[in-house]
């Protein structure tokens, strides 16, 4: 099975406190610690799963700037095949569907029997792999956490629903996925890993390759502009307590046995 | 201004929440505005939502369709790209069926998608501008979009208020006619039920619930024997679970066990949307995270900025003492 895996390099929101800039133009992006979107990381480990057991190989791609090569390089260290980069400054301020529109370009130059996206990315969106399918007019089903292939033609899949329940679906082959985290557990990439893949070749890909018009896309092509970020004018939110941790934790107590929170 | 259609979400003949909440983010868009409701279904039961839903929409289009009877976002997609006018704002609820839907339909309808919406600013013209939030919550976002052919947008739960005024008295027109044939790549199997755990954290008065903050499989036994002092329950966010260190049923959030304790103590968790989804019935609630910025200090009673793993101890022996 030809496996697409689209990818994204993110601020690490465990790792950050993300500040919004004074003139609201960005987030503070100094000191940034990046990875690639935990989402698609998982979908990456799926795609790895699926070609060990039914053959096949697995292309990982990403559309952003020249950094995005690294996690491109920390996906192929996992284990996958390929590695591709689309990178034009004609992308930038792509909005989900400019982005899903450039991966169509790309898909379209390949043949691939599944493409797999990560729920959602740092914008909180969800939004890239079903704009995508629709684009491609291929059969989707979001928040994957569960994939059986029947033959070459049909998958069994799981969608994550509320309340823990599982909605199962057949699908039909190509097809577009987006996977929820969970789905399976992601393999550690360690530093021989990296090193191993440091010198592969990763193609970038800009507009003129893709034949992409390049006002279709980006800021000039987005249907949906962000305009700035900002911090909101919140309600008073918690009672912040402070002290050393002894003091703190008498207060805790205190609150706890007025609140019945102690049995 | 483009027609406002409201998509209902419903199971076993009630109208999903989002139905109350989405009246007022078709008013907040423009207040004189009265959104259309869009329901889909099948027999009875969709009767039962269509007069429910009439309550508090003026209109009300029915599409009673046997292939619509479970709400598969491919065929639902397939039906309103035949019913809706060509111009059109549309609002859906951002849930499970919502992210499944709108990204596509916007596409087939090339109009633009707000996705997660949780307020609307203002309407210039045809120009709409909504508010967002990116990076779990962390950074807010003012977005816009030209609205003059319409628009998909994804409304987050809970970030509207219900309309609660049940005044409309709507009339309630049958659109089922409209729709034809409807078939799909991707057939509806079954639903799985959650798998029931060893505890049911949903009976709990107090919960100890932790998150990505607990770092490592071997510390959640700080939590457990923190909950054991307090007479409480270990519950947690959805990264525990996805690392496997604790049974999905421990899980709260909307995609996980929805919560009614009195106390709740939020321990090295963020406070996504999701996992505040879960959490009914506005308990206490005490939260703990190294992150000043992290999103819980915005819903909790208590806060303190610590790590947990230097809280749970102390506290465990203070209970103690």
């Amino acid at each position: 099975m030809e496996i697409l895996v689209c990818v994204k390099r993110v601020p690490d929101t465990a790792e950050n406190e993300i500040e919004v800039k004074g003139d609201g133009s960005d987030i503070e992006r100094d000191d940034l610690v990046y990875s690639v979107n935990e989402w698609d990381n998982y979908a990456v480990e799926e795609a790895l799963q699926i070609r060990d057991k039914v053959g096949g190989a697995v292309t990982v791609v990403s559309v952003g700037d020249d950094e995005s090569e690294e996690v491109l390089r920390r996906e192929m260290a996992m284990g996958a095949d390929k590695g591709v980069l689309l990178s034009d400054d004609a992308f930038e301020g792509s909005d989900g569907a400019g982005v899903a529109a450039i991966l169509k370009a790309e898909i379209e130059k390949g043949k691939y029997d599944l493409i797999l996206t990560g729920a959602q990315a740092d914008d909180g969106a969800a939004q890239v792999g079903g704009m995508l399918a629709a684009m491609l007019d291929l059969p989707f089903a979001s928040l994957v956490n569960a994939i059986e292939v029947i033959d070459g033609n049909t998958l069994k899949v799981g969608r994550e629903i509320e309340g823990g329940n599982q909605e199962m679906n057949e699908i039909s082959l190509p097809c577009v996925l987006s996977i929820q985290t969970g789905i399976n557990e992601p393999r550690y990439v360690g530093i021989r890993g990296i090193r191993k893949v440091a010198s592969v070749e990763i193609p970038v890909h800009g507009a003129s390759q893709l034949g992409i018009e390049p006002a279709s896309v980006g800021a000039a092509g987005a249907k949906v502009r962000r305009l700035d970020y900002f911090v909101p004018e919140l309600g008073e939110g918690a009672e912040m307590l402070e002290g050393d941790m002894d003091e703190i934790c008498d207060k805790v107590l205190e609150l706890l046995k007025a609140k019945g929170g102690l049995k | 201004m483009a027609q406002i259609f409201a998509y209902i979400r419903h199971k076993d003949g009630v109208a999903d929440d989002s139905a109350l909440e989405l009246v007022n983010a078709a008013k907040q868009i423009d207040s004189g505005a009265a959104a259309t409701a869009v329901v889909t279904g099948s027999g009875a039961e969709l009767e039962a939502v269509c007069s429910q839903v009439a309550a508090s929409y003026a209109q009300v289009w029915k599409v009673d369709h046997a292939a619509l009877a479970y709400p598969n976002a491919e065929l639902v997609r397939k039906a309103l790209l035949k019913l809706l006018p060509a111009t059109g704002i549309l609002l859906v609820a951002h849930d499970t069926f919502g992210m499944d839907l709108s990204p596509g339909l916007a596409v087939k309808m090339n109009l633009p998608f707000v996705s997660d919406v949780i307020a609307m600013d203002s309407l210039d013209g045809t120009a709409l501008k909504l508010v967002r939030q990116e990076y779990g919550g962390m950074a807010h976002t003012h977005v816009t979009c030209d609205t003059a052919a319409g628009a998909v947008i994804n409304t987050r739960a809970g970030a509207f208020a219900p309309d609660e005024s049940k005044a409309a008295a709507g009339q309630v027109v049958d659109k089922s006619g409209a729709v034809g044939d409807l078939a799909a790549t991707r057939a509806f199997l079954e639903v799985v039920a959650a798998e029931a755990g060893d505890v049911d954290i949903t009976k709990s008065d107090v919960l100890v619930s932790i998150g990505r903050g607990i770092e490592d499989q071997e510390n959640i036994e700080l939590a457990e024997e923190l909950a054991q002092a307090m007479g409480a329950v270990v519950s947690c966010s959805r990264p525990i679970v996805d690392a496997k260190w604790l049974e999905k049923a421990r899980q709260v959030g909307t995609s996980g066990q929805t919560v009614k304790p009195k106390v709740y103590m939020a321990l090295g968790i963020s406070g996504s949307f999701q996992h505040l989804g879960g959490i009914k019935g506005n308990p206490f609630m005490i939260a703990v995270n190294k992150n000043p910025k992290a999103p819980i200090f915005q819903v909790a009673d208590v806060g303190i900025v610590a790590d947990i793993l230097e809280f749970m101890p102390e506290l465990t022996e203070k209970i103690a003492k």
